[in-house]
């Protein structure tokens, strides 16, 4: 038992709990955490529950799954936190948090260190409202971007549909980063930190690109081929 | 017989999920299936209103729940169609009460006996919204033409979607073609155009929809009503019959709109 548990460390935080998991076999842990609440339930009855997920990949059945069993245990799980873009994608789906306010100190890297190479977020889908997709690279997304949902990346952001959501391209403060979409109707755009104002929706929309232009305005043009 | 299990929800209360499940339940029963309907909304029960079966409870679900009755003593009958039931909320417990393994276990028992189980969610994305979903085969999504409701049936069709319970259909509820030609309210066609999912039918703003369900009979029982055609409609659509939509004075939009998202998984 004492060895189960040790699996998964849970602490308070300010939010609530925290339960950190290890590299161990998500079954193994996912049994440790239950065992460990049903060792004293009268102190997590009614706890709201983070979990530091580390590098494990989820996929929404387990996530679903695990959210049910505790909350059948009146813990309510809120936030995953996790190193897996495709886990952090899945808890992002649920609508659970995956940002929990901790001390990080990384957080304050400079934009130069965080992209080192050109990776992306590929999302293959419309993002609803209430989905809020991070990722600290380029992100694409071939589907819409619903009123309500929110893109940040810290490089450029692709959309093959129409955006009606929130996006920040550059959100490390990259004022090279741009945004482009078949329609760019979006209701807030952001690239590092300059806004625009709210663009009018288009009849008849044609691609555009946005960016942050020589007065160091963020400004949507045509896209041009050719 | 093996029931089908659909679940309607909506995020934002208020849109007409109870109105809908009575109609529907009583549209189906009329067309002689047999219905079991289930109030999912514990704590704030009112389907039995809706339905005129208030006077008649005697155990909830969280009595089948906790053992204190069998499920077929929480079955009210109906007053009119033999053949159709209600199983209510129980109106003193809140949603913690009923897990999402109760809801499955609950379908499960009544699967066999029934053609339709039709459940009613409570307003909101919360335990008691994926209790309400937990069993479902099929779900619907109520909305009305209003900025706000769109906006959260869009975050409870994402969900869904999450949880791989498949793209639901959707019950637009409420629309008023005047506003529509006035530009003061959405039409089907922007409804649809953000949402792009199944539409499985429109139904009208009419008065007799509050009329009816304050006297506890749902308005399907009313030849006359707008309201109560469109419900019959998607009784028919859900059963699979292909009917045609109604002409609410469509605008040509609507068509292409419809057609293609009517092919989508
Ligand atoms: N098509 C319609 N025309 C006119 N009134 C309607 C229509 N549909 C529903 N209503 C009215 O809207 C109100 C809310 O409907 P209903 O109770 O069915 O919503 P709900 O989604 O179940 O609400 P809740 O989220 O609180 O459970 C009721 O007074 C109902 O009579
Ligand atoms: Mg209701």
């Amino acid at each position: 038992m004492e060895q189960i548990t040790s699996l998964v460390q849970i602490k308070g935080i300010r939010d609530g709990l925290l339960a950190t998991f290890s590299d161990a076999p998500w079954e193994d842990q996912r049994m440790a955490l239950l065992a460990q609440i049903d060792d004293r339930p009268s102190f997590f009855q009614g706890a709201r529950l983070a979990m530091d997920i580390g590098s494990q990949i989820l996929k929404v059945n387990d996530l679903v799954d695990l959210r049910d069993h505790l909350s059948e245990r009146s813990v309510i799980l809120w936030a995953v936190v996790s190193e897996s873009p495709t886990t952090e994608q899945t808890a992002q789906l649920l609508g659970l948090a995956t940002r929990i306010s901790r001390p990080r100190p990384e957080e304050q890297r400079q934009f130069a260190d965080t992209i080192t190479d050109d990776t992306a977020l590929f999302v293959n889908k419309t993002l609803r409202s209430g989905t809020r997709i991070e990722f600290p690279g380029h992100i694409v997304v071939v589907g819409d971007v619903n009123p309500g949902a929110e893109i940040v990346a810290e490089g450029n952001v692709i959309v093959w549909g129409r955006v009606r959501g929130m996006i920040h391209a550059g959100s490390k403060g990259d004022r090279s980063a741009f945004i482009c979409a078949l329609d760019l109707s979006a209701n807030q755009l952001r690239i590092a930190n300059e806004a625009s104002a709210m663009l009018k929706p288009q009849i008849d929309p044609k691609p555009e690109i946005a960016s942050i232009n020589s007065e160091g305005r963020l400004q949507a043009e045509l896209w041009h081929t050719g | 017989m093996t029931a089908q299990v659909i679940t309607v929800t909506s995020g934002k209360g208020g849109v007409g999920k109870t109105t809908a499940v009575a109609n529907l339940a009583t549209a189906l029963a009329a067309d002689g299936k047999k219905v079991v309907c289930i109030d999912g909304d514990i704590g704030l029960r009112n389907l039995d209103v809706v339905m005129g079966l208030e006077n008649r409870i005697v155990y909830d679900i969280v009595d089948v729940i906790e053992g204190r009755c069998k499920l077929k003593q929480a079955m009210i009958r109906d007053k009119h169609y033999p053949e159709m039931y209600l199983i209510p909320a129980a109106q003193t417990r809140d949603k913690n009460a009923v897990s999402p393994s109760d809801m499955v276990r609950i379908c499960n028992d009544l699967r066999p006996d029934a053609d339709f189980v039709i459940i009613d969610s409570p307003a909101g994305i919360e335990r008691g919204f994926r209790n309400a979903i937990a069993a479902a085969d099929r779900v619907l999504v109520v909305t009305n033409p209003e900025v706000s409701a769109v906006r959260d049936a869009d975050r409870v069709v994402g969900i869904l979607e999450a949880e791989e319970k498949g793209s639901p259909a959707l019950i637009l509820n409420r629309l008023n073609q005047a506003l529509v030609r006035n530009n003061d309210m959405l039409s089907a066609e922007d409804v649809l155009d953000l949402l792009g999912i199944q539409l499985i039918g429109i139904v009208p703003e009419d008065e007799s929809v509050i009329i009816s369900s304050n006297r506890g009979a749902p308005v399907v029982n009313d030849p006359k009503s707008r309201a109560g055609q469109a419900f019959r409609n998607i009784a028919k659509r859900i059963q699979g019959q292909d009917v045609p939509f109604m002409d609410l004075d469509l605008q040509s939009g609507l068509w292409g709109a419809i057609q293609k998202f009517a092919g989508r998984k």
